[in-house]
């Protein structure tokens, strides 16, 4: 193991050089995807090592920041699982950036910076996972949120993403504020920073003092997660990023909250009182349900799959929130069930978020637009990547027999199996999670009728569509894995939960459930209260769809087929303004969600100069309101920035008032230290 | 021997469930106080679009030639886990009611797509009412079945089956009563009949279900046709075997089976009497009237869970 | 109230008397193929190429209670891909020639046209105008002319089943 160690880091570190030496030409962008995937897979096979033995991975070097306690690294089941999500995320993605990031050859970005940031946010993802106290673990979130804001600010030149950037910083440096907060205080019963004698000393903190740790600590990680009201940051920043850039950040950086929020509350904190549990069950229907709706009304690609991440860490937290719950109240099986079922989902969106982020990417490097209303057509030109983006779409909204359907599958068992708990209030508060998370699936089945059909289906809305080419090798080949997994994480959950099951093991009192949950190819909850298999329905799906067109072939039914126009009522001719667009496909739900969007309709209508009966022009503008930002951001910046406007009146610039501060501080702290 | 009886019921269901839509029509042209074609006039149809051709958009890709036999495979499969005539099935442990569920989502999503392929306005305009109205109606479903699981301990639909035959008391409670409520709104919602979407409509501007597939022709429209009846047909014998299961028998002897024949043909009979003289009764709501009925359902399942429990 | 008056009037349907097929102009005869195709089922798209709207208000007759097209298994539909029979009514003016061509190509074989009222035939009362391209054959092959100003319902109905071989052919 410790040389799967050495490998991942001397790999990314090559990776890194590799760049900063010969970033620009083709030979040095492949060096970098390389040494990004040798280093991802080392990572796997690490993180699948220690889950495989059961045996955690220890590293310490005590003479490096001796004030913290040393740079303590130790990779146990869960830090390893979360090693192979980065794993899984992080090869595709590295393959995809060596054909997608020639497109920066122009000088529009540095590569370079690009590569060597790439690699660096991997390796300081990575050690994140394995860090083992305190201040190794705020080290390496620091050096994460750094090296993805460089990758964020690649595209520098536009004024959308420097101001996403800005956003992006600010954010995930407010988060850091609250982690070390909610550390501090962790820490402050233990005396070191180390995770051991911090699991060993949680108990005796005062439940005031719990509590305060766990909302920091939420608030915190979940920052980075992107839970509603702290997501703002997510629908800028993801598609301000080159696209492989944003699968990583969506798919992989934003698990690492996840993970945070999992390893303090469930593993250090041991579980808490019901309304933790009940706190993040609330914040996650709250972000599942916001995030798809926001979705529905962007027509920027890169946007709505940010506001899908938004949603898809919702449906993590539910599952999360109820497996709190059940911890809570000792239904030890259900609890695992919830933790399963969450972490698969963490698994499940790395995979389908990775590839729609990938296929996007495609999308605009063919077409050089994010904006949905300006593609159409792209199944004919660009089929393989239309293929492997509907494969993510089908996964994303839950469909069998892909992935997303087993990981809701078991959220919604787990939701169901809340009528377990004995008390009355909170069991009445379980159906209307239910039916907000069935709404969520079905809105987001919705939307990605939407995002596939206006974009891949019907006729090209713009020349540059019309003109789109399909993806070189590399990026293809960085979907396809990701497809490949969306289906096999699908087929075969019963591989997959006895894993997560062993993973869960002993963290916060949870027992061993490998074989609970699964009875051959089947999957099944405790006491039966449900059972499928994904594999077997595969199977009978495929087994159908061969039988049917062979019975009707052998019954010699009409084959003939015969090309012709669209049916449009006898029209002449078919243009792409005939077409259905994404504003107007998505409208229906605007009316009906009009509470929640208030949506501002402004119509302006020209007429022709000379007469009233012919109009000229008309233009129409429709928005939504931007809750979050208008009710909490702006008035929260706006106060800041009085704030700040008030105190620069102290700097005035001049020498003289500046030193007049020094000696009037000087003789306070004289005062003072006299005083004491 | 369990699975060659599967495999019957599948080809029992699949071959019935033209009978059922042509049934409905008929009762609803005596309503009109005219003759009608008779009940088994579908399989005429069915057999006609066989055997013509088929006429494909140049704009359309090769989804609008797959999405008729996916449609029609995921709804074949619903088949398999329904307990028409006898519970529990031999597939029982496949697929739960949340199963069937997401597999008739799966059709609808590739349905949806296919109306937005041949870049037709109408089919645009159907994708986009259909998506609208199964989105809203999945919280519906979600909360009538956990009722229903509630009740029986289970999502599996055998084991529901068997539960309520065992627990006969059940079958009135509230919940039950309620969750019927709910689930047939929504039945009448997802499968497009009157007030939500008007089957018979000629008016593109109407359509939701029909929007869709005006582009298909031939085989691919018989296999749609099909599918719809299929789908109607699931919905119907779902409403009927779990809430009001005595008739579906629970061993295999060809006596239960011969009841269990009878039994589901008097509940089609029933239920599509009351949905033609509801059509009859009751005018098309227009589209933004649906979310209010659609809410309406969602109430009613929601107190169906919530009395579920309490009663427990 | 609704049942109760539905359940007084019963059934309306008057049978199809099959003596008055003096205005049925057969053009091509229908093959064992079609009668054995479209016999049972038929679907039909009714095309306006420029009617006054009397021969509609007639085939609208069709599916009420006392015509009941129906009952032969015939009914109406949207799209010309769901049809096997095109019913065209109306002298084809300039603009509704293409999208007439159009409907017509749009229809899956096997298909069969029904031209429905002396327009149709030979343009009625609007021969000869600026605004006429011609009778409906000119335009599309036709299998049947329901000649009329316009043509009875029953007549129209003799006329489609006539078309697809339900009924004995004259002349």
């Amino acid at each position: 193991m410790k040389t799967l160690f050495l490998a991942m880091f001397i790999a990314y570190g090559l990776g890194a050089f590799a760049a900063l030496v010969g970033g620009r030409k083709s030979f040095g962008r492949w060096l970098v995807a390389l040494g990004a995937v040798l280093g991802a897979g080392a990572g796997l096979a690490l993180g699948a090592t220690v889950i495989a033995t059961g045996i955690p991975f220890t590293l310490f070097f005590p003479e490096l920041l001796p004030l913290g306690g040393g740079l303590a690294l130790r990779l146990d089941a869960l830090g390893a699982f979360f090693l192979v999500v980065i794993g899984v995320g992080a090869i595709p993605a590295a393959l995809y950036g060596a054909g997608y990031t020639a497109a920066y050859k122009d000088g529009r970005a540095s590569l370079p910076l690009l590569g060597a940031m790439f690699n660096l946010f991997l390796l300081t993802m990575s050690l994140v996972t394995l860090a083992d106290n305190v201040l190794t673990f705020l080290l390496m979130w620091e050096g994460m949120s750094l090296t993805s804001y460089f990758l964020v600010m690649t595209e520098a030149g536009e004024e959308r993403t420097r101001n996403a950037g800005l956003w992006y910083i600010g954010m995930t440096h407010a988060g850091l504020g609250m982690l070390l907060a909610a550390f501090l205080l962790l820490a402050g019963g233990a005396g070191s920073g180390a995770f051991a004698d911090l699991r060993a000393s949680a108990a005796s903190l005062t439940s005031g003092a719990r509590d305060a740790v766990f909302v920091l600590a939420f608030l915190g990680f979940g920052s980075k997660a992107g839970i509603v009201p702290l997501h703002v940051w997510l629908p800028r920043a993801h598609p301000a990023a080159p696209s492989h850039v944003s699968a990583l950040m969506s798919g992989v950086m934003i698990k690492m909250g996840i993970y945070g929020f999992l390893r303090v509350a469930l593993d250090l904190m041991g579980g808490g009182p019901a309304w933790w549990g009940g706190l993040v069950l609330g914040v996650g229907v709250a972000s599942a349900l916001l995030g798809v709706l926001y979705a529905l009304m962007e027509h920027d690609l890169k946007r709505l799959l940010a506001y899908h991440s938004v949603e898809n860490v919702g449906i993590i937290l539910i599952g999360i929130g109820t497996g709190l719950m059940f911890h809570r109240y000792g239904l030890m099986p259900l609890a695992a069930l919830g933790f399963i079922g969450a972490l698969y989902h963490v698994l499940n969106h790395a995979t389908f978020k990775g590839l729609l982020f990938l296929g996007a990417g495609s999308v605009l490097h063919a077409t050089h637009t994010r904006n949905m209303e300006e593609m159409g057509g792209l199944i004919k030109r660009m089929p393989w990547t239309a293929l492997f983006f509907l494969i993510g779409a089908a996964a994303i909204s839950a469909l069998p027999p892909l992935n997303g359907f087993v990981s809701e599958w078991l959220i919604f068992q787990s939701l169901l199996g809340g009528v377990s708990i004995p008390v009355p209030e909170v069991v009445v508060l379980m159906p209307v999670a239910v039916g907000l998370l069935a709404l969520t699936s079905g809105l987001a089945a919705a939307c990605f009728v939407k995002a596939f059909g206006i974009t891949f289906l019907a006729l090209p809305r713009s020349p540059e569509a019309a003109h789109a080419h399909e993806s070189p090798f590399s990026m293809r080949l960085g979907m396809a894995l990701l497809a490949l997994a969306c289906v096999g994480l699908g087929v075969a959950p019963f591989a997959v939960v006895p894993v997560l099951g062993t993973i869960l093991a002993g963290l916060g009192g949870l027992p061993d459930t490998r074989a609970e949950f699964t009875m051959n190819v089947f999957l099944q909850t405790p006491s039966a209260f449900g059972q499928m298999s994904p594999t077997l329905m595969a199977l009978g799906l495929l087994l159908l769809l061969g039988l049917v067109p062979s019975v009707l072939w052998l019954l010699r039914l009409n084959r003939q087929r015969r090309l012709s126009d669209s049916w449009g009522c006898g029209r002449v001719g078919q243009t792409a303004r005939m077409e259905y667009t994404a504003t107007a496909f998505a409208e229906p739900l605007k009316r009906v969600f009009a509470e929640i969007y208030r949506p501002m309709k402004e119509l302006t209508v020209d007429f022709h100069p000379e007469s009233k009966y012919f109009v000229q022009s008309i233009e129409y503008r429709s928005e939504i309101t931007p809750w979050f930002d208008q009710a909490l951001y702006r008035p929260f910046l706006q106060s800041a920035t009085f704030v700040a406007q008030q105190v620069r009146r102290l700097q005035a610039g001049s020498l003289h008032l500046y030193l007049l501060y020094i000696a009037i501080v000087l003789i306070l702290l004289l005062i003072v230290a006299r005083w004491l | 021997m369990k699975y060659v009886l599967e495999v019957a019921q599948t080809v029992f269901a699949l071959a019935l469930a033209p009978l059922v839509v042509g049934f409905v029509r008929w009762l609803k042209a005596r309503l009109q106080n005219r003759r009608g074609a008779p009940p088994w006039q579908p399989y005429f149809e069915l057999v006609k679009l066989f055997g013509k051709e088929m006429v494909v958009s140049k704009e359309a890709s090769w989804l609008f030639r797959c999405a008729p036999y996916i449609v029609f495979v995921s709804t074949l499969a619903v088949t398999f886990l329904v307990p028409f005539l006898f519970a529990p099935l031999p597939f029982d442990g496949v697929g739960d009611l949340l199963a069937v569920v997401y597999l008739l989502l799966l059709g609808t999503f590739f349905l949806a797509l296919v109306g937005l392929d041949p870049g037709t306005a109408f089919g645009g305009m159907g994708s986009s009412r259909e998506m609208t109205v199964a989105a809203i109606a999945e919280p519906t479903i979600a909360l009538a079945i956990f009722s229903l699981a509630l009740g029986a301990g289970s999502t599996n639909l055998g084991r529901i089956v068997t539960q309520t035959l065992g627990n006969p008391a059940a079958a009135i409670s509230p919940g039950h009563v309620l969750a019927f409520a709910a689930l047939f709104i929504v039945a009448l919602a997802e499968t497009g009949r009157l007030p939500v979407d008007n089957p018979a409509t000629h008016l593109e501007l109407t359509m939701i279900h029909e929007a869709m597939i005006l582009e298909y022709s031939g085989r691919y429209l018989a296999l749609i046709e099909w599918s719809a009846s299929l789908k109607f047909m699931i919905f119907l014998s779902l409403l009927a075997n779990l809430f009001v299961p005595w008739g579906v028998a629970t061993d295999f002897t060809p006596v239960a089976l011969a009841v269990a024949v009878i039994a589901l043909l008097l509940k089609l009979v029933l239920l599509g009497f009351f949905i033609a003289v509801l059509e009859t009764r009751v005018a098309k709501l227009r589209l933004f009237r649906v979310p209010e009925l659609l809410g309406v359902s969602f109430v009613l399942a929601l107190l169906a869970v919530t009395s579920s429990f309490l009663l427990r | 109230m609704l049942l109760s008056k539905i359940i007084r009037t019963g059934l309306v349907t008057e049978p199809l008397n099959s003596d008055s097929t003096r205005f049925i102009e057969v053009v091509r005869g229908t093959g064992t193929e079609i009668r054995r195709h479209l016999g049972r089922a038929l679907a039909i798209r009714e095309v306006d190429a420029g009617s006054c709207n009397g021969c509609e208000i007639e085939i609208s007759g069709l599916t009420g209670p006392v015509h009941d097209s129906e009952r032969f298994g015939i009914h109406f539909v949207a799209s010309p891909r769901h049809a096997d029979m095109l019913l065209v009514t109306g002298p084809v003016t300039r603009n509704m020639e293409v999208p007439l061509l159009k409907t017509y190509e749009a229809t899956p074989a096997p298909k069969l046209v029904v031209a429905v009222g002396d327009c149709a035939k030979h343009c009625g009362v609007f021969k000869g105008s600026y605004a006429v391209v011609g009778s409906v054959a000119d335009v599309i092959p036709v299998d049947v002319f329901v000649t009329g100003c316009p043509p009875e319902p029953a007549e129209i109905l003799q006329g489609i089943l006539t078309a697809v071989g339900r009924l004995p052919q004259k002349q």
